[in-house]
């Protein structure tokens, strides 16, 4: 069983739990164990783009650090912590000054120089495990729905940093449906910001926002719609006046791997 | 005893603003062997040279250093210069303290100390001189034109003209390019088809044409006058000297459902196809990746309807081998993928065209008859948005830097088109600028704003926005009203960049000419030699050296025609004699040589030779074709015995300016 350095984040032990209940079990049954490191702490939730800005940045890095002192590969599945934990990764590779500040605040016993790598949890389907080897482990297949995948504007945003899938014309998500036997729908919405953000100062605008996301994807056929992102699913659930069901990717790919009963509270 | 002069040149204040040049002339007048040392403001201008000559006579220099710009200016110049007065042309010497100092540097005392330095290595370079004769070799009196668009057809007309044979090699199926797909050009409006199908046929008549359609380069060897090209002649499985073009087998084909790149994929053709109906050579070719008699041997029915027996489903890739004195590159542009452009919709919408995909749907022989209709449900669309700058003038690596040149014309075009046919449809383009230059460029467009009534809208379209009712979202911003604007659209035109073709990159390579990192070739001068490529006897022709319109394409085109027949004109053109030669007595006969050369210029021969104890022996040793060396350098360093050597540059004249450089 191959081992890989887990970072939930705080908002999947509230609102979000799904999200991570469902990746946890899924994990297991697809042979791979994740291990959260002892004392984590948020990331942040919002990566700064000020460059003299170190504090909320440190967060960050003392996990990254905790996966390479064990050697290992660190997961996310929340859309915000991985854009903040890869944002810093790259960052501390690329901006040698951040590099240097960053470590002589925390004061490591070696410094934290980037070794580790980051997988969102869908690159850690598609890439380590396979979509291919994954359709073959699927026992529920979600055969004739239509799922629309939301990327948000977080996902795969900035993309050299994050590296994951082209920013605007994005294949992973919708690979991941086919491997779970759905069909998914493609909506010119898809990597849209949901307006989610800015829902505590103007609830109408991110109700207006995350509406067009919805209206896009039922419009297109959708019966449902995916995401990653715990505010994206808040947003689109709560704000945007549609009926159409969102649900976290995880809980899906729990449903196909046969595993989501047993693991339900 | 040598005796050598040095003469720097102020270059106006090119030179002298940041070079010290008295002291330069100074200071190379004391080095071993300079008899004379001046200044002056333009050593290129007439006195200059008059100057240069004079000392020549009047110290009887074995050598000259001239400091001055870099030698691809005017090295050619001081050499003519001093073969005029009696001192062999390869006894100049040029230090480069224009680009190679003067421009670089802004500290004066820095500048005027390199100066010094690079003037120092050409001294002692020109101390190890040796005259060279440049031989001659013959010119092949026959042209290649590669690429046989719009670009090539007139290349090679004009070459025909003037009573040379020109070939043309063309990858598809017939010549005639992007023009054929266009509709009607700007700013005349005058139809395409109706200006170049007569080129098409004037081409295909020409006794001193020949048409290689269907064909590819595959290899090239040689150099200016003398190359040698193998052409792969695709196998079209039809015999094109039997075929009549009658079209039969492309209407009893069974296999109808196959894109027809001729119509950008909007409608299908057969598995046997003649591309469009002025297609020339008009003969049928077969795709094999749709025949089903190729492809699982069950068919066959275009063989029995054949008449002439023109169908051989046995036929097979052939080459050609011919011998061209030069070779014209014409491979043209394409638009680029939109694959990467999603907020535009373009994968997700058929009704989002791009403006190549628009000239076949006004086009009275693309899918519709020349009724504007949309491919989705063939309904006539009454508000059509326009996006210019799909990829042009991006700065990220989604798209290109450059712009691409046509597409606001082209858009202007297409709006004006519209309004003008369909008065009930209202049309809107959104631009960063508005780009016109050109003869009654600008006035067109206005035509288009003024009198058409076009929607001209400052500002990018941020999102396309397809709707299960047929309709698509279009949200962008007006940017001198300051406004979001959402426009339901019918149908949505993308004005792409153009790049350079794909088969490019591979025949720069095999040609030895330059590309850009956009890959389109480099001409030998931006300015003053626009059509040559820095490799002799290769010219440019057409967008494949820029984004360029049709008028600008066949100036182009006409020029490269000049300069390649200049060239043919000669029966023999003067060799480089700074070539490499072996030393025999050194060359252990490894091949290391053999396999750098780019040009072929190296084999080996078995040669007997003397031996010290009186004996002969015969050895493999290395022979250098001076025909065929380009003198580029590669084997001199490839030679682990230090046998190689190129004239002109030889290994101890290196050295020596190393040497006088490091001192």
């Amino acid at each position: 069983m191959e081992t890989f350095t887990y970072y939930p984040g705080c908002t999947l032990r509230t609102k979000a739990r799904d999200l991570d209940r469902y990746a946890r079990s899924s994990a297991m049954a697809l042979g791979i164990s994740l291990e959260e490191p002892d004392d984590w702490q948020c990331c942040g939730g919002a990566y700064t783009t000020a460059k003299d800005e170190i504090a909320t940045k440190l967060s960050a890095v003392r996990t990254l650090n905790a996966a390479k002192s064990v050697n290992r590969p660190l997961v996310t599945v929340c859309s915000a912590c991985h854009n903040v934990i890869k944002q810093t990764n790259y960052d501390i590779i690329h901006d040698d000054e951040m590099a240097s500040k960053v470590n002589n605040y925390l004061k490591l016993d070696e410094p934290y120089c980037g070794e580790t790598t980051v997988y969102h949890y869908l690159e850690l389907l598609r890439d380590v495990i396979g979509f291919d080897e994954l359709a073959k482990r699927v026992v529920c297949p979600f055969k004739g729905k239509k799922i629309a995948a939301y990327y948000g504007c977080l996902l795969l945003r900035p993309s050299k940093a994050l590296a994951m899938d082209d920013p605007e014309n994005p294949s992973i998500m919708e690979d991941f449906i086919k491997a779970i036997g759905g069909t998914p729908v493609i909506y010119a919405q898809r990597n849209e910001c949901c307006g989610g953000y800015i829902t505590l100062e103007d609830k109408d605008q991110a109700a207006k926002r995350s509406g067009v996301v919805m209206r896009s994807a039922a419009d297109q056929g959708a019966d449902m719609i995916i995401t990653a992102c715990p505010l994206c699913l808040y947003n689109l659930k709560k704000n945007s006046g549609s009926e159409l069901p969102v649900y976290y990717f995880t809980e899906l790919l729990a449903e196909a791997l046969g595993v989501k009963e047993e693991n339900d509270e | 005893m040598q005796k050598i002069g040095v003469f720097v040149c102020h270059c106006g204040t090119n030179i002298a603003a940041t070079v010290d040049v008295k002291a330069v002339a100074e200071a190379l007048g004391h080095e071993p062997g300079v008899v004379i040392s001046r200044d002056y403001q333009y050593m290129c201008s007439e006195s200059g040279q008059n100057l240069v000559k004079n000392a020549i006579k009047e110290h009887k220099l074995t050598g000259i250093v001239v400091c001055s710009c870099s030698p691809r200016m005017h090295e050619n110049t001081f050499r003519k210069a001093a073969a005029s007065v009696g001192l062999n042309p390869y006894l100049v010497e040029i230090a480069n303290i224009r680009e190679q100092c003067s421009w670089i540097h802004k500290d004066i005392a820095t500048a005027t100390e390199k100066a010094i330095i690079l003037g120092k290595a050409a001294v002692a370079k020109v101390h190890l001189n040796a005259p060279l004769t440049a031989g001659e070799s013959p010119v092949a009196k026959r042209a290649l034109v590669i690429g046989g668009g719009i670009a090539g057809i007139q290349t090679a007309l004009d070459i025909a003209e003037a009573g040379f044979d020109v070939d043309i090699v063309e990858k598809n199926p017939t010549i005639g390019g992007k023009m054929a797909q266009i509709d009607k050009t700007f700013p005349t409006l005058d139809c395409a088809a109706c200006i170049l199908t007569p080129k098409m046929v004037e081409a295909s008549q020409n006794e001193h044409i020949t048409i290689h359609s269907f064909s590819e380069v595959t290899d090239v060897k040689g150099f200016v006058g003398n190359f040698t090209v193998t052409i792969k002649k695709k196998a079209r499985y039809v015999d094109e000297t039997k075929c009549t073009g009658c079209g039969l087998c492309t209407e009893k084909c069974p296999m109808k459902k196959v894109p027809n790149e001729f119509n950008m994929g909007l409608d299908n053709r057969t598995a046997i196809y003649i591309p469009f109906a002025q297609a020339v050579p008009k003969v049928a070719t077969i795709d094999p990746n749709y025949c089903m008699m190729l492809k699982n041997g069950k068919c066959g029915v275009c063989s029995k309807v054949c008449s002439v027996g023109a169908i051989d489903y046995k036929q097979e890739d052939r080459f050609i081998e011919q011998k061209y004195g030069a070779i014209v590159v014409a491979t043209g542009f394409n638009p680029i993928n939109l694959d990467k452009y999603d907020e535009f919709a373009y994968n997700q919408c058929p009704d989002v065209v791009t403006s190549l995909e628009l000239e076949r749907l006004m086009n009275a022989a693309g899918p519709n008859g020349g009724t504007l209709l949309r491919p989705s449900d063939k309904t006539h669309p009454h508000k059509i948005v326009f996006v210019q700058c799909v990829g042009s003038r991006c700065d990220d690596s989604k798209g290109k830097p450059y712009c691409s040149k046509i597409c606001c014309m082209y858009t202007a075009k297409h709006a004006m088109l519209i309004r003008e046919k369909y008065p009930d449809t209202e049309v809107y383009v959104f631009y960063i600028d508005v780009r016109t230059p050109g003869k009654n460029f600008d006035e067109f467009y206005r035509r288009a704003v003024e009198q058409y009534n076009v929607h001209y809208i400052k500002g990018m379209v941020g999102k396309v926005t397809p709707r299960s009712d047929g309709k698509i979202e279009v949200q962008a911003s007006d940017l001198l009203a300051d406004e979001q604007l959402h426009i339901d659209a019918d149908l949505v035109v993308l004005a792409a960049a153009i790049e350079p073709d794909k088969t490019a990159r591979p025949l720069a390579t095999m040609l030895t000419t330059q590309m850009d990192t956009n890959d389109f070739f480099t001409e030998a001068h931006p300015k003053l030699r626009p059509v040559e490529s820095a490799t002799a006897g290769i010219f440019l022709s057409g967008a494949c050296q820029g984004p360029k319109d049709i008028p600008e394409t066949v100036a182009q085109a006409s020029a490269a025609a000049a300069k390649a027949i200049g060239l043919l004109v000669k029966n023999s053109i003067t060799c480089n004699p700074c070539v490499a030669h072996s030393d025999e007595l050194m060359c252990n006969g490894c091949s290391s040589c053999e396999k750098v050369c780019p040009y072929g210029a190296i084999t080996y021969i078995d040669k007997e030779f003397r031996m010290p104890d009186r004996t002969t022996a015969v050895r493999r040793v290395a022979s250098v074709n001076p025909a065929v060396c380009q003198g580029c350098g590669a084997c001199t360093v490839a030679c682990p015995s230090g046998a190689m050597d190129l004239n002109g540059f030889s290994n101890s004249q290196i050295m020596a300016e190393v040497d006088a450089i490091c001192k």
